[in-house]
């Protein structure tokens, strides 16, 4: 590795990460990281939920032990939560039965203070992030955007060398969150804050690009650094810019293009029950699909200008972008989604059409229910246990995927009348009426 | 008199005059400080057990029966503090101790109070000989057993469920295991805990009457208290007597209601977890009193200083023990074996010692009583839910109403029925009724209460939008209680109906077998056999019935309560 003149505050070498499924078996979560994260820098981690992102964070902040690599905090090992790194978390993580001020103060209790100092220290901190003369609330009086504040002053109340963010405004309405944005970057970029670094983890592209200076985007199945994006626009940054367009877009590219490879490779291998689905449910893709070939999209548009009016992130738009793509209602190229003709046909049906086509496409294009349909239909009781098709998909995915997956073929496969299913015995049948 | 610049504009000398409230707390304090020295100074008395100091039936005695009773249960509330923080969190932190303890735990809370009292009383005593505090200790003791299994469990459960977020927050600021203990888990698992210690003050009623008043085989001591004080009105035949210990007892359960717990329960609404304002707010005034007071408040802050400096103090061990972890499986393959060779040492002595003094007959004997009590039990519970059920429905969902009776049905739940035992000898011996039929509703008499409360919180809980919907589309009565009302308050009812069955079998020992002064009416059953056994002192047929009761118990609870819960659980979510 090249020597960069910054020196490192956290260096990550080839660290992997597997917990252990219930049968014995690995499960991997994290590949082969590779961080270097130097002074003065915002380092953003961006992925789909479950791609590890969080569990890489949580190894930064020593929560988590790595399976195998290093973990280097200013060059030392770092095998428990160490001094100097402070988190923020997505849900906040505030004690109900602590006052702002005792919440904050919690961020000091492991350095052993008077405590006159360390009501002092918490003072400062609540007033540098505008906390001032909420001391005595408790967090239950406050709006979600003041809890995270509470979130952001303990954490750097301890005056930490490196700030981990897990998600910090994504629990928050979207005026709340980019209020919140602007205040912390104000205090960075003026260096108010004692913090050297940031890293961030988030799945809202736009946040990433507005906030960071270096983006790694994250692959899943195992998570891997994917790919590297700097940003070198000057703060304060301006969305409508092309600049900041561009990033976004090319982001936008390098997700959809693994995306889209991973599910070609998926319904290729084994017969197509590596295929992995997100249960969707159908009057989302339904919406979407209307949205899309509606004005002013006409049936094709760029990603990242249909998910804003539409109110989505990358979480959500990702999987009803692929559940289309799977089902070839829709095609997923480089950034941008375009209708397909039997998209458009959808979108122009009744209910029983859009039922007979949804059912064409769901036997065609996902293995997983054609199979169950077809298995039913051997068996003389027309029915078959839900743990039959379980185990089949553990062969190829992991315990949780399997269910997710089994989950979207389920929902599917009860709007497309292909099967029925019956929760409570855990078991698939054949509904009479549906047999032609 | 002169007109004070400071004090027309409120200034600091208005401050400084002590206020009402200062002198009332004053008076409060000083009030419970004198009584506890009055009745802890007589626990440390000498005593001959051959001269038990005599308890008498006149009623200015009362008050310091009463008190004495009161101290004996708080202090077996502190033990069953320290038995909960102690056991429960070495339960919850470690897997390996947690199979032994949660089964253990389990047994325990299964076995009925008196079974304690027979088989330690000895002990306690010969521990220090020729003074009262032997036999004290015993008795706090046996209301100690009906305390603590519950309050260990909720504490348990609580350590189990603390919010993955709040954990990984407190672990990531680096909170050693005391300041987490704490600051976090204590927190977490306040309210559940102090709702577990008022229904285990109530539950101790239950048993100050046996637990004061020991007498096994031909060991007989009373120490005065309320629930000597009823004994003894039993074998005179005091109808007057007992009007004065229920009388007494009221004022003690409101007064400690008054004066401990609504304060504690006011106090630890901040410990709720749902970040969401609630609509009710526990008060009291008592609390409002110390938190309003300047004296207090200056008295108190002190302390609340220190403790909170104890609990933030970074204790940890100095210098870090090398961490030398073996390889789990060999500490696990090791740990198995132990644990089964203790199993074994166990199974073997108990199978000896039983050989020798139990034959088979006693065994079967025990079995059919343990059934006729079953039977006894489950027939009440079907009784009392189909009477308070509906009940417990129109209360709860009248606002007005549930405000009224719902701490009414929580104090009759506290109250111990036993004191109501001697009218029932009279009634039926007096009609000349049949003992196997008409002492069993005693057995309810204390536990019915649970299925109406918890009742009437479930409909008190259900969504009014379920109701308007269910009227909107004029849901026929029939249907309205099938498919509307019982799945919406069934979760409640199934906590309801687990208490009161449970509290049935602890109390079909005092109720199968009762007395009037000579009189002595018995109905066969479990309870009754180890009643006798005890009066008797045989100590392997007391433990032989025990044994049998426990099992019932746990079975009742595996094959009954348990799927009802997971079913309870899983039909009433929506998500």
């Amino acid at each position: 590795m090249e020597k960069q003149k910054e020196p490192a505050i956290v260096e990550f070498h080839k660290v992997c990460k597997a917990y252990v499924k219930p049968s014995g078996e690995p499960l991997p979560v994290l590949k082969d990281i590779d961080i270097y994260l130097t002074e003065g820098e915002i380092l953003g981690v961006l992925g789909r939920s479950g791609c590890g992102k969080s569990t890489l964070l949580r190894i930064t902040g020593g929560l988590i032990e790595p399976t195998s690599g290093q973990v280097l905090y200013r060059g030392v090992p770092l095998v428990s939560p160490a001094e100097g790194i402070a988190m923020v978390f997505q849900t906040f993580a505030l004690y109900p039965w602590l006052t702002v001020l005792g919440n904050v103060e919690l961020g000091l209790d492991a350095l052993g203070l008077p405590v006159d100092e360390a009501r002092q220290r918490a003072n400062t901190a609540i007033d540098l992030i505008g906390l001032d003369g909420f001391q005595s609330a408790y967090p239950r009086e406050l709006s979600g955007g003041m809890r995270q504040r509470v979130g952001f002053a303990r954490a750097i109340v301890s005056r930490p060398t490196l700030l981990l963010m897990d998600e910090p405004f994504s629990a928050l309405d979207v005026l709340t969150a980019e209020t919140l944005r602007t205040d912390f970057l104000d205090l960075w970029t003026t260096h108010q804050l004692p913090t050297k670094a940031v890293l961030m983890v988030t799945h809202n592209i736009e946040e990433a690009v507005l906030m960071c200076d270096r983006i790694l985007v994250l692959g899943s199945n195992p998570g891997h650094i994917a790919a590297e994006v700097p940003v070198s626009l000057p703060q304060p940054r301006n969305r409508l810019d092309a600049a900041f367009h561009a990033i976004v877009d090319e982001i936008y590219s390098i997700l959809t293009s693994r995306m889209t490879e991973a599910i070609a490779t998926q319904s290729q291998v084994h017969s197509g029950l590596m295929q992995i689905l997100s249960p969707i449910s159908i009057s989302r893709i339904a919406g979407f699909v209307e949205t899309l070939s509606a004005p002013p999209y006409e049936g094709h548009a760029e990603l990242s200008k249909i998910a804003r009016p539409l109110a989505l992130e990358v979480n959500d738009l990702f999987p009803i972008a692929a559940a289309l793509h799977i089902l070839e209602f829709a095609e997923l190229k480089g950034g941008s989604i375009k209708l397909t003709a039997a998209g458009r046909v959808f979108v122009e049906s009744g209910t029983e059409e859009r039922k007979q086509l949804f059912r064409e496409h769901l036997v065609r294009f996902v293995p997983l229910a054609a199979h169950i349909r077809q298995v039913l239909e051997e068996r003389a009781s027309h029915e078959a246990p839900r743990e039959r098709f379980e185990f089949e998909l553990q062969d190829h995915l992991n315990q949780m995927e399997a269910a997710t997956t089994l989950s979207a073929v389920i929902d599917w496969g009860r709007y497309a009348e292909l099967f029925t299913y019956d929760d409570r015995r855990q078991t698939f049948g054949l509904d009479h009426f549906f047999q032609k | 008199m002169e007109h004070h610049a400071e004090v027309l504009t409120g200034g600091k000398w208005h401050q400084q005059i002590p206020s009402w409230r200062d002198f009332a707390a004053m008076l409060l304090i000083l009030g419970i400080v004198i009584l506890l020295g009055i009745g802890a100074r007589q626990m440390v008395a000498p005593f001959v057990p051959a001269h038990p100091p005599e308890i008498s039936l006149s009623p200015s005695q009362l008050p310091l029966y009463t008190l004495r009773t009161v101290i004996r249960m708080l202090a077996a509330l502190v033990a069953s503090l320290v038995f909960t923080f102690t056991y429960a969190t070495l339960a919850a932190k470690s897997r390996r101790a947690e199979m032994v303890l949660i089964p253990i735990l389990d047994v325990l809370q299964s076995v009925p109070i008196l079974g304690y009292l027979s088989f330690t009383v000895l002990f306690f005593v010969s521990l220090f000989p020729g003074n009262v505090l032997g036999a004290e200790l015993a008795t706090i003791f046996a209301i100690f057993t009906s305390q603590a299994w519950n309050m260990a469990f909720s504490f348990y459960q609580s350590l189990r469920t603390v919010p993955h977020d709040l954990d990984e927050a407190s672990r990531s600021f680096r909170d050693s295991a005391w300041q987490r203990f704490w600051r976090l888990e204590v927190p977490f698992a306040m309210p559940g805990l102090i709702w577990n210690m008022m229904m285990s003050m109530s539950g101790g009623w239950f048993f100050v009457v046996a637990a004061e008043a020991i007498s096994v085989g031909d060991f007989k001591i009373a120490l005065p208290g309320v629930g000597s004080y009823v004994a003894r009105a039993i074998e005179q035949r005091d109808l007057g007597a007992i009007g004065w210990a229920i009388a007494a007892m009221t004022i003690a359960i409101v007064i400690y209601d008054q004066l401990l717990f609504r304060p504690m329960v006011a106090w630890a609404d901040k410990f709720r977890f749902e970040q969401t304002a609630a609509q009710t707010v526990p008060k009291s005034w008592v609390l409002e009193l110390f938190r309003r007071s300047r004296l207090m408040k200056g008295l108190s802050e002190p302390v609340g200083m220190t403790l909170y400096r104890a609990a933030r103090f970074p204790l940890v061990l100095p210098g870090r023990l090398p961490r030398w972890s073996p390889p789990r499986r060999a500490v696990d393959v090791i740990w198995y074996a132990l644990l089964l060779a203790g199993i074994a040492y166990v199974s073997w002595m108990i199978l000896q010692y039983a050989r020798s003094a139990l034959s088979w007959d006693d065994v079967r004997t025990a079995a059919s009583d343990g059934i006729l009590t079953l039977a006894r039990v489950v027939v009440l519970i079907a009784i009392a839910s189909i009477v308070w059920v509906p009940i417990g429905v129109a209360v709860g969902l009248r606002p007005k109403l549930t405000e009224i009776i719902q701490p009414i049905a929580q104090f009759l739940a506290a109250f111990p029925a036993n004191l109501l035992f001697p009218l029932a000898v009279y009634l039926i011996i007096r009609f000349h009724l049949s003992t196997e039929i008409w002492l069993s509703p005693l057995m309810i008499l204390g536990a019915q209460w649970y299925i109406l409360f918890n009742v009437i919180a479930g409909a008190t809980a259900f969504p009014s939008d379920f109701r308007e919907a269910a009227a909107s589309f004029r849901v026929r009565p029939w249907h309205w209680w099938r498919y509307v009302m019982l799945p919406g308050i069934f979760p409640y009812y199934v906590t309801g109906a687990l208490t009161a069955a449970g509290g049935a079998w602890n109390a079909s020992i005092v109720s199968e077998a009762v007395r009037w002064g000579s009189t002595k009416l018995s109905a066969s059953g479990l309870g009754a056999y180890i009643a006798q056994m005890t009066e008797a002192g045989d100590y392997p047929r007391i433990a032989l019935g025990i044994a049998v009761m426990s099992m019932l118990v746990i079975i009742m609870n595996r094959l009954l309560w348990r799927p009802l819960y997971r079913f309870a659980e899983l039909r009433t979510r929506l998500d």
